[in-house]
C-alpha cells in the first residue's frame, strides 16, 4: 500500500462531489415527476457521501466546504454550472457520470490512497451514468420539443468537458485513455438518442476549463453565497 | 379468516347478475370483516362511500407528503454542516417515496396518480394546512422534525391498523420513517438549544411559531369534526382528534424539558385528576382561515408544485414518446420495453 493523500487531489474529486451535490439538490420540490425526486436525490445523497469522505482526507470537511472562499476551489467548471432545464442537468450528469465512472474504475482497480473510496463509488456512479444514459435517450428520441432541448444543452455544456482530462496533480490515472473512452461512449450514447457530437471546442480561453485551478464562473460565486451563509453566520457554532 | 373468505365469495358473486339483490349481504359481509378485524383488500366488495372516503384521505395524505417537501427544501441549499446537509436531503427524499407509495395505494382503490394530482393543482383536493406556514430559520427544520412529524406519527401509527390493507401497510412503512425524521429534529434542535445563545434563541423561536398549528393537525375538536364518526366505525380511524391530540401534548412537554424548550402555552400544566396535561384554548379561527386559503403560504405552495408540474411536461410527454416508439411494435397498448422502463410516462 501506498502513498499519502494528496490534498490537491482530495480536493479535486471532493469539490466535484459536492458542488454537483449542491446544484442537485437545487431540483428538491422542482422535478418534472415525482420518480426523479426520488432519483435526483439519490445522487446528490450518494455524491454528498463521497465529497464527506473525500474532503475528510484534506482536512475538516465543514471548515473546507463551509469556510473557503470562491478561488480555492477545485472543481471542475462543468459541475457548478447552473441547473438550467431539466435536459440541462442531464447533459451535465451525462457528461460528468461519465468521466466520473471511467475515474473512479481506474482508481479502484490500482493500489493508490484513493482506491478504497473508488472501488465503493463506483456502484453508485454506475447507476448514475445508467440514469443519465436513459434519460439521454428519451429526451433525444422522444418528442421534437424534447430533442431540440437535450441538443442544446449538450451543445452549451460541451466547452465544459475538455478539462476533466487534464491530469489532476497526486492521482495517478490514464487520462488519455479515459478520454478516449469518454468520447466513444458519448458519441455512441449520442447516437443512439438521434443526437449529434457537438460541434464547438472542448476547450477554450481559460474561461472555459480552469476549475482545477480555482477559476470558476459568475455564478459559483452565488452558489457559495447560499451554501455559505448561515454556517458564517455563526462563528464557531456546532449544528 | 373464515369471514373473510365469505366475504371474498360474495365479493367475487357480485359480478354476477342480481347484484342489486345481493348488496345487502355484501354489505354484511363487508361489515363483519371489519368487525372482526380483518383487511379489506383491492378486490374485495365495498361500500362506495368507503371507497370514497379513504381516496380522499390517502389523496390528502399523499399530496401533504409532496407538498410538505417544499418547507424543508428550503432548506437543503443553506444547511450548515454537511452532516445536516445529507440528513435533511434524505428525508426530503423520503417524503417523495412516501408520496409514491401513497399516490400507489390510491390507485388500487382505482383512482390514478394523474387524477389526483389534477385535483390537487386546481384546488379540489386538500393537504394538510400545515405546510402553509413558512420555514423562517435553520430551527424550522428541526421544529418541524421533532413536532410536525412528531404529529404526523401519533396520527399515523393507528393507521398502521386501518381496515384498508394497502393503506394500512404503506403505513408501516412511512411511520418508521417518519419515526427517524422526529428524532433527527430532536436532535437538530438539541444541538441549537445547547448551543450559542444564538442558536437557542433561533430554537425556542421556531418552537414558539410551530406549536400551536402543530396542535391544529389533529383536525377540528371532536364535536365539528365532520368525516370522524363513519370513519370510526369502518376502523379507518381508530381515535378521535382530541384524544390524539392529548396524547401528542403528553408527549411533548418532558420532550420540551429535555430540550430545554419552553412549549408557548401559560395554561399548560399537569392535571392529577385526568392524569393528563391540561393546555390553552387553540384557536380555531386561526385554522379555518389556513384551511380556507388564508394561511402564510398556500398561494406560494401550491403554484410552485403547478410550475413544477407544467414546467415538467415536455420531460413526461418525451419519455411517454419514447416508450411507446419502443413498444411500437407491440402495437398500442402494449408493454414499453424501452430501457429504463417508463416511470417517467405515468405522472
Amino acid at each position: 500500500m501506498t502513498a499519502t493523500v494528496s490534498a490537491s487531489a482530495a480536493l479535486a474529486l471532493g469539490d466535484d462531489a459536492l458542488v454537483l451535490s449542491h446544484r442537485l439538490g437545487e431540483w428538491a420540490g422542482h422535478a418534472p415527476v415525482l420518480e426523479e425526486e426520488v432519483a435526483l436525490a439519490n445522487i446528490a445523497l450518494d455524491l454528498l457521501g463521497q465529497a464527506r469522505v473525500l474532503l475528510s482526507m484534506a482536512g475538516d470537511e465543514d471548515e473546507l466546504a463551509y469556510l473557503r472562499e470562491e478561488r480555492a476551489f477545485r472543481n471542475l467548471q462543468l459541475v457548478e454550472q447552473p441547473g438550467g432545464d431539466f435536459a440541462h442537468t442531464i447533459a451535465r450528469q451525462l457528461y460528468f457520470s461519465t468521466y466520473q465512472h471511467l475515474l473512479y474504475a481506474d482508481l479502484a482497480a490500482g493500489d493508490g490512497p484513493f482506491a478504497p473510496l473508488a472501488a465503493k463509488a463506483v456502484k453508485e456512479v454506475a447507476y448514475h451514468r445508467d440514469h443519465a444514459e436513459q434519460w439521454t435517450l428519451r429526451l433525444g428520441d422522444g418528442t421534437d420539443v424534447s430533442h431540440e432541448r437535450m441538443r442544446l444543452a449538450c451543445a452549451e455544456l460541451w466547452r465544459f468537458t475538455g478539462e476533466m482530462f487534464q491530469p489532476v496533480e497526486g492521482l495517478d490515472a490514464d487520462w488519455a485513455g479515459m478520454e478516449q473512452a469518454w468520447l466513444e461512449s458519448i458519441g455512441a450514447v449520442l447516437g443512439r438518442a438521434t443526437l449529434s457530437v457537438p460541434e464547438g471546442p472542448r476547450t477554450g480561453a481559460w474561461s472555459a476549463g480552469a476549475g482545477r485551478q480555482g477559476l470558476h464562473t459568475e455564478s459559483f460565486g452565488r452558489m457559495l453565497a447560499e451554501m455559505q451563509h448561515l454556517h458564517r453566520s455563526h462563528p464557531g457554532a456546532s449544528w | 379468516m373464515a369471514t373473510a373468505a365469505a366475504h371474498r365469495t360474495a365479493a367475487t358473486s357480485a359480478y354476477g347478475a342480481q347484484d342489486t339483490a345481493d348488496t345487502a349481504a355484501y354489505e354484511r359481509a363487508f361489515d363483519a370483516a371489519v368487525a372482526a378485524d380483518e383487511r379489506i383488500e383491492p378486490r374485495d366488495w365495498m361500500p362506495d362511500a368507503y371507497r370514497a372516503t379513504l381516496v380522499r384521505q390517502i389523496a390528502q395524505h399523499a399530496h401533504s407528503e409532496i407538498i410538505g417537501m417544499q418547507p424543508e427544501a428550503n432548506w437543503i441549499t443553506r444547511a450548515p454542516s454537511l452532516r445536516r446537509k445529507a440528513i435533511l436531503m434524505a428525508k426530503v427524499q423520503d417524503e417523495a417515496g412516501h408520496g409514491l407509495y401513497l399516490y400507489s395505494a390510491a390507485e388500487t382503490l382505482g383512482t390514478g396518480r394523474d387524477e389526483l394530482l389534477d385535483k390537487l393543482h386546481s384546488g379540489r383536493q386538500k393537504y394538510s394546512s400545515i405546510f402553509n406556514y413558512p420555514t423562517l430559520t435553520w430551527a424550522d427544520v428541526g421544529a418541524i422534525g421533532w413536532l410536525v412529524d412528531g404529529a404526523a406519527i401519533t396520527n399515523q401509527v393507528p393507521l398502521c391498523r386501518c381496515s384498508y390493507g394497502p393503506y394500512a401497510r404503506a403505513m408501516v412503512r412511512v411511520c418508521k420513517e417518519e419515526s427517524f425524521h422526529q428524532r433527527q429534529g430532536y436532535e437538530l434542535l438539541l444541538a441549537l438549544s445547547k448551543g450559542t445563545p444564538e442558536q437557542h434563541a433561533m430554537a425556542q423561536d421556531a418552537v414558539n411559531r410551530w406549536w400551536w398549528p402543530s396542535l391544529m393537525m389533529f383536525g377540528p375538536p371532536d364535536d365539528e369534526s365532520q368525516h370522524s364518526a363513519q370513519s370510526m366505525a369502518w376502523k379507518i380511524k381508530r381515535h378521535s382528534n382530541d384524544e390524539l391530540r392529548q396524547r401528542f401534548v403528553d408527549i411533548c412537554v418532558p420532550q420540551a424539558e429535555s430540550l430545554g424548550l419552553t412549549l408557548p402555552d401559560p395554561d399548560l400544566r399537569w392535571n392529577e385528576e385526568r392524569g393528563h396535561h391540561d393546555f390553552g384554548a387553540i384557536d380555531w379561527t386561526e385554522f379555518w382561515e389556513v384551511l380556507k386559503g388564508n394561511g402564510p403560504c398556500n398561494e406560494q405552495r401550491i403554484t410552485q408544485r403547478r410550475r413544477a408540474h407544467d414546467e415538467g411536461a415536455w420531460v413526461r410527454e418525451a419519455a411517454a414518446a419514447y416508450a411507446a416508439k419502443r413498444s411500437g411494435a407491440t402495437g398500442p397498448g402494449g408493454t414499453a420495453t424501452g430501457p429504463g422502463g417508463t416511470e417517467g410516462a405515468q405522472a
